[in-house]
């Protein structure tokens, strides 16, 4: 079969143009309810006149940089908070528990807990961002910290390094490949925290966007926002992916 | 490590809320100390409203599971049996995986109105991508030799994965569907917080319009512990099942 020989990229468009075509004969054929499923023209209409009213651009924007900030935001305090935890082997002995209990609580249930602290606004969305989005850096920093070569400590204490020598020196940068896998993790409850937040307190963005579109029974645009909230997950997390590649090359070196 | 040290910390912070609240004057209808919050959470546990939640949600959770982690089973290991099949959907699945499952509530609402049905179909849309990665990638990593014997003895495709496939990936599929599980409790709680009325986030909602912040952080606690038993539970499972493996992956302790 000559498919076969195609290059993966090529034939990954192909898969997306089959799946995009199927989607096109479904609603063509009438077989679900337009209300539901539009049309995949209907979708490319919505986004079209979304961007030239300017109403999308706007939406995407908000959304996006919520995301960001909250995020950046989260990994600032998880690294820094990580690497001091994850310095002492005592204090990680007392805090894990602690933490774990903490990751594993569902992010959008201290929502109701920050509406009733600080209300329904921005800060409120953000707050829970952060709260959401700094457990996998936090845990993957202190997890780094702790997975330090034994003989690179006894190297520090050669040296006699400082603490903060230390974590500049060995730990974190031994802790880097941890840090950017907990820090795509975090990303993308960012996002998701971005859109709930926004659903349920109203903030302009893509969340409030979707509810909006589904509660006018506007499926086009619903479908609009979610092909452009996918497309920042998909971004998002492949320009991490890349720099994750870039910060290890050293690494990769290293170990060849 | 002794295990009552990590048990001290939560202690010595839930004291010191406490001597807070006690020390600053007058209610809070946002705030509550821990001795309300733990009454509050013996009253619902006695007249049984935490329970029925509990069901509700762990209900959704574990049908929504079950659907969304078999289908992303069986595509995952479609995709590792056929290389032309992986290579024409990947790209598909790299844009489709990303969508947040949250953002699919306003439409599942749509299709199913309110009730399990659309709680269910997102908690199996989030748990479906991890469960088609994992097991992909569980599959792949099968020894090679066992496929070769599969080949040898003419198994039949049904056979192959019943017999080959599936024994041999046991405990990476167990990794996956413990994480998949967290995920579930995570869109179901989610779902009822934003729009579905019922279960534990719906009880938390309403415990914050109602301004009884004990009833919210009792709800709250209670949704921690359902989340750690789970995972803790999970973890204990795969342990005792594949101990004598030797190849359990607890790296991942989501």
């Amino acid at each position: 079969m000559t498919l076969h020989r195609l290059p993966t990229s090529v034939l990954g468009v192909l898969g997306l143009l089959a799946l995009v075509l199927l989607w096109h004969l479904v609603t063509a054929a009438g077989l679900v309810s337009k209300a539901f499923l539009p049309s995949p023209a209907a979708t490319v209409d919505a986004l079209v006149w979304g961007f030239r009213k300017g109403d999308l651009i706007g939406q995407l924007a908000a959304t996006t940089l919520r995301m960001l900030n909250g995020w950046l935001l989260a990994s600032i305090g998880a690294i820094a908070l990580g690497s001091l935890i994850g310095i002492s082997p005592t204090a990680r002995v007392y805090l894990r528990p602690t933490l774990a209990f903490a990751r594993s609580l569902p992010a959008s249930a201290v929502i109701p807990i920050a509406i009733s602290l600080v209300g329904l606004g921005g800060s409120m969305v953000l707050g829970v961002i952060v709260f959401g989005s700094v457990w996998p850096t936090l845990l993957a920093t202190v997890q780094g910290f702790a997975n330090v070569e034994p003989r690179l400590k006894d190297v520090a204490q050669v040296l006699r390094l400082s603490r903060l020598a230390y974590v500049g020196k060995i730990g974190l940068p031994n802790a880097v490949p941890d840090i950017l896998a907990g820090m795509r993790l975090s990303l993308t409850i960012a996002l998701i925290l971005a859109v709930i937040g926004e659903m349920l307190s109203g903030q302009a963005g893509l969340g409030s966007a979707i509810l909006l579109a589904a509660r006018a029974f506007r499926a086009p645009d619903l479908y609009a926002g979610l092909v452009l909230l996918g497309l920042v997950g998909f971004l998002s997390s492949y320009g991490l992916v890349c720099a994750e590649r870039r910060a290890t090359r050293w690494r990769q070196a290293a170990t060849r | 490590m002794r295990a009552w040290r990590g048990g001290i910390v939560p202690v010595v912070l839930l004291a010191l809320a406490e001597i807070g609240f006690r020390l600053r004057a007058g209610p809070s209808d946002s705030l509550a100390p821990p001795s309300r919050a733990i009454a509050a959470l013996l009253s619902i546990l006695g007249d049984g409203s935490l329970l029925f939640g509990s069901a509700q949600t762990l209900g959704s959770l574990l049908a929504g599971l079950a659907l969304g982690s078999l289908a992303g089973l069986g595509a995952g290991i479609v995709l590792a049996s056929s290389e032309l099949l992986r290579r024409l959907s990947f790209l598909s699945i790299e844009m489709l995986r990303p969508i947040p499952s949250v953002a699919l509530l306003p439409l599942s609402l749509l299709i199913f109105g309110f009730g399990y049905g659309m709680e269910i179909a997102v908690i199996a849309f989030a748990t479906f991508w991890p469960s088609l990665i994992l097991s992909h990638s569980a599959v792949g990593q099968i020894e090679p030799r066992l496929m070769e014997v599969a080949r040898l003895l003419r198994l039949s495709r049904w056979q192959t994965a019943a017999k080959i496939i599936l024994p041999a990936a046991a405990p990476r599929l167990m990794t996956a569907l413990r994480l998949a599980a967290g995920l579930a409790l995570v869109v179901a709680v989610t779902a009822e917080i934003v729009s579905n009325p019922q279960g534990l986030g719906h009880d938390l909602m309403i415990a914050q319009e109602t301004l009884r912040p004990e009833r919210m952080f009792a709800v709250l606690f209670w949704v921690g512990l359902i989340g750690w038993g789970k995972n803790a539970a999970l973890l204990r499972l795969e342990r005792w099942l594949f101990a004598h493996r030797g190849d359990v992956d607890t790296s991942i302790a989501a």
